[in-house]
């Protein structure tokens, strides 16, 4: 029974960093927007389950969290600035996907290389994930390098906390809940701060690229 | 070797020969369904091939003697896949004739003979076909190399009927590298058998056809042994799907009566895939041939992943 939770966390684990991969090749913001959301909603099924494996009570208390933040609300947050900003259906004019996806595999194995002798330290029961996890975080980071738009960089950076969040429950069983709370908390912040951003980028440039922003010099 | 084993054998072919046309006569009743259009009989197909072979073969003046053979050839290549592939038993006289990577060097060749033959005649339409058909074959072949790996990584062998009985008769166990494997051979069998985001089957619009435009200069019998030969690729490639993801109900060897229960049991995974195929196909638009490429990258690129995930989960 605990070897088929295990795999299911696996299993689970897997569908993060799929999912990872398919927010790189998204062009579309509105679909990117409802891919992190899947993204966050995985998270939790991925944390309720490793605190039901490990009979960790305060691991529902964070995925509850996660679930109100990054399932409901951020998720809302960014519908109504899409919405607001008429951004909808923006086509990003990009670098060529497909070479982001091999530079993708690249740190793929980078990532589990690297997260291999850590995890033969741990002994928890999804020791076997921090590996993907890395590698999430390493391809969030790489979305919010390459992406010429604003809002696809915040939803980078949101995405690049969720693996971070999964690899604090896979590693160690999650962070102590004060630790939680306050991230939790930052990050809403973040969003409400990069909200109002955006709206500047925008008013300034009539653009959300921030190359523009390269050009704020005074001459 | 006994006379079961062959007696599943035939039975596998004789199965596959009856069931493919079916299949694709399922999945365009559910797609005439699905969009509102009045259903086709299921028997369509059959009809279809019965009235093509009664007609009259029209061969172009020029066509040479390759033109004449590729029907032959690239039926031939099906039928052999469709024998290779365990549907109903795992034990298979064909089966240690070609493993897992044979199975996709089979593919490759019916469809270079098909290409051929497209360009064999000259026209504009044969050749801008085979073209395409010739960008996304070299693109979808690697993809579904990777896809078979992930599964052999997992029981140690390229045989498909061991890899099935690893599968299908180990304890019950969740692979998260074939989750990645599994969407990429979907992904893979979408384009290879020249279905929606990639190729549209019912369309004969000069600038968007792959399959079609090949084969446009085949008439009567020829025309026939190539739709029957399409709709045993579309059936080989959904067995490699249920026998690799689902492979649950494929008969052992020497199990008389199991082999008669696989039988409705593949009907019913295979009537699942059908609705789930045309449901597929039309909430997806075709997309540009351009993009065609990125698509079968990511594929190939979820089925490394997949890989790469069982070396690490190392389950």
């Amino acid at each position: 029974m605990n070897a088929l939770l295990s795999q299911f966390v696996n299993l689970l684990a897997s569908a993060l960093l799929m999912l990872s991969f398919a927010m790189i090749s998204q062009r579309r913001i509105l679909s990117l927007i409802h891919l992190f959301t899947l993204q966050g909603a995985t998270l939790v099924a991925a944390t309720i389950l490793v605190g039901y494996a490990t009979n960790q009570p305060h691991l529902y208390f964070s995925a509850g969290l996660t679930f109100l933040l990054k399932v409901v609300a951020i998720p809302l947050l960014l519908h109504r600035a899409i919405d607001r900003l008429n951004v909808r259906w923006d086509i990003e004019t990009l670098i060529n996907i497909p070479t982001m996806m091999i530079v993708g595999i690249g740190l793929v194995i980078f990532a589990f290389n690297l997260a291999l002798p850590i995890a033969k330290l741990s002994a928890t029961v999804a020791r076997g994930t921090l590996g993907i996890a890395l590698a999430c975080v390493l391809l969030s980071f790489m979305m919010m390098i390459t992406r010429a738009k604003a809002i696809p960089q915040v939803i980078g950076f949101l995405s690049m906390e969720n693996a971070l969040f999964f690899a604090a429950t896979a590693a160690t069983y999650g962070m102590p809940m004060v630790v939680e709370l306050g991230i939790a908390l930052d990050v809403l912040v973040g969003i409400l701060i990069l909200g109002v951003f955006m709206f500047q980028i925008r008013e300034q440039f009539d653009s959300l690229d921030i190359r523009h922003l390269e050009r704020l010099k005074e001459e | 070797m006994n006379a079961l084993a062959f007696a599943s054998q035939a039975l596998e072919i004789l199965v596959a020969l009856l069931l493919g046309p079916l299949l694709t006569g399922w999945v365009n009743q559910w797609r005439a369904r699905l969009q509102n259009r009045t259903a086709p009989s299921l028997f369509l197909p059959f009809r279809t091939l019965h009235k093509l072979f009664i007609k009259e073969a029209v061969v172009a003046e020029h066509a040479s003697p390759l033109f004449r053979a590729a029907p032959y050839i690239v039926f031939g290549c099906m039928v052999l896949a469709c024998g290779i592939v365990p549907t109903l038993s795992t034990d298979l006289p064909l089966a240690p004739a070609a493993d897992a990577i044979a199975l996709v060097g089979l593919f490759a060749l019916a469809r270079v003979f098909i290409s051929l033959a497209a360009m064999d005649i000259g026209t504009s339409f044969g050749t801008l076909g085979a073209r395409r058909e010739m960008l996304i074959g070299f693109l979808a072949e690697p993809a579904l190399l990777m896809v078979l790996f992930s599964a052999s990584l997992i029981s140690k062998s390229t045989s498909l009927t061991t890899i099935v009985e690893t599968l299908a008769h180990r304890e019950l166990a969740i692979y998260p590298s074939l989750a990645f494997a599994s969407v990429a051979f979907t992904m893979v069998s979408l384009a290879e058998n020249a279905r929606v985001p990639v190729d549209n089957p019912t369309t004969h619009l000069e600038l968007t056809m792959i399959h079609e435009a090949m084969i446009l200069e085949y008439s009567g019998r020829h025309l026939a042994l190539i739709e029957w030969a399409a709709s045993l690729k579309l059936f080989a490639y959904s067995c490699i799907g249920l026998a690799l993801f689902f492979p649950w109900g494929v008969a052992e060897a020497q199990a008389p009566l199991a082999l008669i229960l696989a039988l409705p049991v593949l009907v019913l995974k295979l009537a699942i895939g059908g609705i789930a195929l045309a449901v597929f196909e039309t909430v997806s638009a075709k997309m540009r041939i351009f993009r065609v490429p990125e698509f079968l990258a990511a594929a190939f690129l979820l089925a490394v992943i997949g890989m790469l995930v069982h070396i690490l989960l190392g389950t």
